[in-house]
């Protein structure tokens, strides 16, 4: 059998050792990049051990981050830290990261170039979607998924069908990546995708910068989806090329690839968005808000915590002051990011504003630590999901928006657009 | 196999965070994190769940994260399984793994309240309110699935095959 194929079918296909695969097939695949972090990997590594396996499948294609209650919060945290450490020494692990050398892991592989365009990548963590922005099949599974793979370097799939979601159009002022994101959630719903690998396309797409793109590819799993991508193109090329330390392969959707649904959007009409409390799908645009007064607003996580996230805040509030009460609160995503934050003048910009600078960490945007919300308190975060309790206290509330309407709403006090300052 | 549980009931999309919220993952001992299940949609729900208990929920079912600590935690407290008429996808293939059982069926919401009284049987995908009386089909569970629940998931289930050979 043959015929056209969609980017995920194509990577799939090849990594199955199949000429051709179509929706529905089960595949057993070839592993480039199983991830944990020190929230799912100790439960693999227990697996792994109890199993009485002795060595990884490959030493170089394994990623331990310790980034979402670290730096250690607490006893239990730094004893899950502990296991990973201890593991990854014992496995003599290429890609093991704490303390100074840790970042948020989806901002942190790619900027190393341990993922790379055509890999199928599986990682302990829903947000593994990030990397279709690369070019990527990459999806979030379990922790057992995950040990099978650090032991086989394989794993199976049901292959996807796909959903072309195609952007047209010039953007409005202040309206990004996030914001295109989060109006599709809100015109799909939460679980529109549902089991689907969803594909970012059209003009609007190939002029986003790649920090964009993976904004994008991040939330696809908010629409319940099981990879988002994008085809990979000059940016792409611009991105990879000066990180990789392996070879990689450009895939991408035929033209008459078959979709199970098309979906055009035509971008000039959409403004900055924000999903309020408690689904990602809420969304509202900004002219719609209202009055929300804010008590915290977070700029940072694998959504948005990149140079170029930095960058538009800074720019905003350059010579401004966090409204008094407000705690607005700075995490650079990675280690290069924070230096480059710092070499470039941002961090002094955001300490002179009034804001806490934090280190490379998840912490607030799943309510682990570095930012946690009392019974009642409201904030508005970069991050991904807006869940009852997701950053703290069950009835307090998180708003998703971008960047750069977190700086100006910091600056406020209240939900509102950089165009009010 | 055939299951037979009291009722507690739950909307559209209940996610990872309200079935095991993530202040509580700095462990991932079942027995501490049962004492948190369902807490942020249900505060009482860790006090009142019973063993043998069923959860019977609306659509998307175990959405966000893809923390194991989630059908972990269900199984923990007692809960023998989970009907919905829909799944999202890596809860799905975490629930099987963990050797929790779910079922998908679209008429579980409309047709099945808190309190009521259901048996399923795995094998013919038959779903029965005893309260009511009303029946509704899920898809089956095939023996090799029900083998994998029995064993406890997916790894306890192959390091079974591999010590029988």
């Amino acid at each position: 059998m043959s015929g056209p194929m969609t980017i995920a079918e194509k990577i799939l296909a090849e990594h199955a050792g199949c000429e051709f695969v179509e929706p529905g097939q089960l595949v057993d695949v070839k592993v480039d990049v199983a991830l944990g972090n020190d929230i799912t990997a100790p439960i693999a590594i227990e697996i792994f051990k109890k199993a009485g396996v002795k060595n990884v499948f490959d030493r170089t294609k394994i990623a331990l981050v310790a980034d979402h209650f670290t730096p250690n919060k607490d006893i239990k945290s730094a004893e899950q830290v502990r296991m990973l450490r201890e593991f990854s020494e014992d496995q003599a692990l290429v890609h093991f990261y704490e303390g100074g050398e840790v970042g948020v892991e989806h901002c942190l592989l790619p900027e190393k170039g341990i993922v790379l365009p055509g890999d199928v990548v599986i990682g302990a963590d829903s947000h593994t979607c990030t990397y279709g922005a690369l070019g990527a099949f990459a999806t979030g599974v379990g922790s057992t998924d995950l040990a099978a793979a650090m032991i086989t370097g394989r794993t199976w799939f049901k292959v996807p069908e796909s959903m072309k979601i195609v952007y047209k159009g010039e953007l409005q002022p202040w309206v990004s990546g996030k914001d295109l994101i989060l109006y599709t959630i809100g015109d799909i719903g939460v679980d529109g995708a549902l089991y689907m690998a969803m594909e970012f396309t059209g003009p609007v797409i190939e002029r986003l910068s790649m920090a964009e793109r993976m904004t994008m590819s991040n939330m696809a799993i908010e629409a319940g989806g099981k990879a988002g991508l994008i085809n990979p193109d000059d940016t792409t090329r611009d991105y990879v090329e000066k990180r990789a330390t392996r070879p990689y392969k450009f895939y991408t959707s035929d033209e008459d690839a078959r979709y199970a649904k098309v979906i055009e959007y035509d971008c000039s009409t959409i403004e900055p968005q924000i999903a309020f409390p408690h689904l990602p799908e809420n969304t509202v645009s900004i002219s719609e808000v209202g009055t929300v007064e804010l008590d915290q607003v977070v700029i940072g996580s694998c959504t948005n915590g990149r140079i170029e996230d930095l960058e538009v805040a800074a720019r905003i509030l350059e010579g401004k002051k966090v409204a008094k009460g407000l705690r607005l609160i700075v995490l650079p995503a990675t280690p290069s990011i924070w230096s480059e934050a710092l070499d470039r003048g941002f961090l002094k910009i955001f300490a002179d504003a009034g804001a806490v600078i934090g280190p490379p960490t998840c912490g607030p945007c799943l309510g682990g630590h570095m930012g946690i919300l009392a019974k009642g308190e409201r904030a508005l975060s970069t991050t991904n999901r807006n869940f009852v309790g997701r950053m703290g206290h069950p009835e307090s509330e998180v708003y998703l928006a971008s960047p750069a309407i977190a700086a100006a709403s910091a600056v406020l006090g209240r939900i509102g657009s950089p165009s009010e300052l | 196999m055939k299951l037979r549980g009291k009722v507690w009931k739950f909307g559209k999309n209940i996610d990872t965070d309200a079935i095991i919220p993530a202040r509580y993952l700095n462990t991932s001992d079942p027995k501490e994190l049962a004492k948190h299940c369902m807490e942020d949609a249900d505060p009482d729900f860790p006090s009142k769940v019973r063993e043998g208990d069923i959860i019977v929920a609306d659509s998307n079912f175990g959405c966000g994260s893809s923390r194991e600590h989630a059908p972990i935690a269900l199984k923990a407290a007692g809960v023998a399984c989970v009907i919905a008429p829909s799944f999202a996808r890596i809860f799905y293939r975490n629930a099987f793994n963990m050797g929790l059982p779910i079922f998908e069926c679209k008429e579980a919401p409309e047709l099945i309240e808190e309190g009521h009284e259901v048996e399923v049987d795995a094998d013919s995908g038959e779903i029965v309110n005893l309260t009511t009386g009303k029946r509704m089909k899920a898809q089956p569970i095939p023996p090799f699935m029900q083998e994998l629940i029995r064993d406890g998931g997916l790894i306890t289930h192959i390091m079974k095959k591999i010590e029988g050979h």
